[in-house]
């Protein structure tokens, strides 16, 4: 018998393709409304911390360096009121397997598949957790299938992503790659059903929870080395793992007063699923164009339930510029030898940006590096930027137009961040909730939900709701 | 004409969907192409670039396709040399480094 394998059909295939690709049943955690029960989906479909750090210290994933920036700490002082100037220290995650933090998410991931007997995953992403996935799933012998978006339609591939193919493949993986459009999920539905390999989804409780152990790890590291928690944590944030996984094992480690800070680059004005606009974006992720749409509707995932979600956790967001995040680049390599790769960057333009705000004795983290190389460095990057007909333009970064100009900054003085309403955020995320379920009244169970998905107060959700109109059972 | 012979390793391409066929969501311009797919394996038989060939990938899937490469190389590379990126270093290093002038 042969199955209809056309756009509609496998679409409406999909709850069944990815049950048996997953499988987790979601239901046990819903409610039948907007609400499901976040924490008890993180219990029982996860792992514990403990387990965790057994299951990637199998694979060597983890435990990766804290390093102090005292040089970057030195110019942001240069530039900062007297007094003002927090120590800026980084966690070092390229030295995980593949180069990421990413490999924490995968190790979990592919652990799972393997002990329920998968005999290989399929993973959709353009991004370093491909190239994560390839290595777990090479490590523990399991067969790999990485769905990419990577072209446009002139078949010409962002640097970057065509980097991350040759890793994957490297590790042994089959990379499909495809050009720009959210389609890339008809043909990633097709591989699951016809390989019945795992869905490595970057959004399963496993996957999301194998970030916890970072902020755990790097609680523990700031105690052992300083004797306290550091003050804030930046954190780069575009699907959302990395801030729920961090955040999550920053208070698994009780450090409850540290200020969770989301990084992102600013991409406004470019469309993600745009052929013309995807080569004319310098960062493959970390940007708004994920951002800010995964923070106000995390349920767009490939799984029923998302378990990043930004919202829970962030106390800020703030933006920064392409132009900026490469000057930032460039002084992380002469001022401090470290050649490090485009998205770990970003969160340290802000906390670069953050530190002269603050006092001297305070502490900023980054809590991340990712490597660098081939297609991924700023001399690729730039090259390929001037070659879409991007201007390279020294000025204030403030007025740059993403797709048109690249603003690096004329003095670091120039760098700043731009903080993003969050509470724009939440109200727009209680909307999409709205929208999505099409509800015109919602349970008690759905509102005290709300307030803490989106980690606000009644009051707050209370005005979202009487401006759509919709009451409290 | 470059041509594959059985056995060697070489890209395929594959139209998953004409342009009439693309999701509604989608942008405009990208309605206006198709959405086209890429993979590599070994060849099953003998093709000339451009004809149909079937491939196993690297996890032993069969796939059907247009011969578009053998032997495909990995283009991405480390550039121009960006004289930009210069000025920042040298930048960066006299505000840090430089002399009293700066002070
Ligand atoms: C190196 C690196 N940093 C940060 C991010 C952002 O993480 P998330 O998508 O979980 O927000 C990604 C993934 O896209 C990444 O690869």
């Amino acid at each position: 018998m042969s199955k209809d394998m056309s756009y509609a059909a496998v679409m409406a295939r999909k709850n069944e393709i990815m049950k048996k690709a997953i499988g987790i049943d979601y239901s046990v955690f819903e409610s039948g409304g907007i609400s499901f029960d976040y924490e008890r989906m993180m219990r029982e479909a996860g792992y514990t911390l403990e387990e965790m750090q057994q299951i990637q210290a199998e694979t060597s994933v983890g435990n990766t360096p804290i390093v102090e920036l005292k040089n970057l700490t030195a110019l942001a002082r240069k530039l900062a009121p007297k007094g003002k100037g927090a120590r800026i220290f980084i966690k070092d995650e390229a030295a995980n397997p593949s180069g990421s933090f990413k490999a924490r998410r995968a190790a979990t991931a592919i652990y799972h598949a393997k002990k329920h007997g998968y005999k290989g995953v399929v993973t959709a992403t353009s991004g370093n957790y491909g190239a994560a996935v390839a290595s777990q799933a090479a490590k523990r012998g399991l067969k790999c299938i990485v769905v990419q978006e990577c072209y446009d339609s002139r078949m010409v591939g962002q640097p970057e992503i065509l980097e991350k193919q040759r890793a994957c493949e490297a590790y042994g993986a089959e990379v499909v790659q495809l050009t720009v459009g959210p389609e890339l999920f008809y043909t990633f539905l097709t591989l699951l059903e016809e390989t019945g390999y795992f869905n490595a989804s970057l959004y399963t409780p496993f996957g999301i929870a194998g970030v916890e152990t970072l902020g755990y790890e790097l609680a523990m590291q700031f105690r052992e080395k300083i004797g306290r928690d550091p003050d804030k944590v930046v954190i780069t944030h575009a699907g959302g793992g990395n801030v729920t996984g961090t955040a999550r094992g920053l208070l698994k480690a009780g450090a409850k007063d540290v200020e969770v800070v989301g990084a992102s680059v600013d991409l406004s004005g470019l469309h993600m699923a745009s052929d013309r606009d995807f080569n004319r974006k310098s960062f493959t992720t970390g940007h708004t164009g994920f951002g800010i749409p995964f923070a106000t509707w995390p349920d767009r995932a490939d799984v029923p339930r998302n378990a990043a979600r930004p919202l829970r956790y962030l106390d800020r967001y703030v933006l920064v510029k392409q132009g900026e995040v490469f000057y930032i680049t460039e002084a992380l390599s002469v001022l401090e030898g470290l050649e490090r790769g485009p998205a770990g960057n970003t969160s340290l333009t802000a906390a670069f940006a953050l530190a002269q705000e603050m006092d001297e004795d305070q502490i900023i983290v980054v809590q991340e590096t990712e490597y660098t190389g081939a297609g991924k460095h700023p001399l690729p990057q730039l090259t390929f930027a001037k070659k879409n007909g991007i201007e390279i333009l020294f000025g204030n970064p403030d007025r740059d137009e993403p797709g048109k100009n690249i603003i690096l900054p004329a003095h670091p003085s120039d760098i700043k961040i731009r903080d993003y309403d969050i509470d724009k955020a939440r109200a727009s995320y209680i909307k999409n909730c709205i929208n999505n379920y099409k509800v015109t009244e919602i349970t008690k169970e759905d509102f005290e939900f709300l307030v803490r998905d989106a980690k606000t107060d009644d009051s707050f959700v209370e005005g979202v709701l009487s401006e759509l109109n919709v009451k409290i059972k | 004409m470059i041509s594959a012979k059985k056995g060697d390793w070489v890209q395929i391409r594959q139209i998953v969907l004409k342009p009439e066929e693309r999701a509604p969501q989608v942008p405009e311009d990208t309605k206006k192409v198709p959405l086209e797919l890429w993979v590599k394996g070994i060849a099953q038989e003998d093709a000339k670039i451009g004809s149909t060939v079937e491939i196993v990938t690297a996890t032993g899937r069969k796939v059907r396709g247009e011969l578009t490469a053998v032997n495909p190389r990995y283009i991405h590379d480390y550039g121009d040399f960006v004289p930009e990126l210069l000025k920042v270093d040298m930048q960066l290093k006299e505000i840090l480094f430089g002399g009293d002038s700066n002070e």
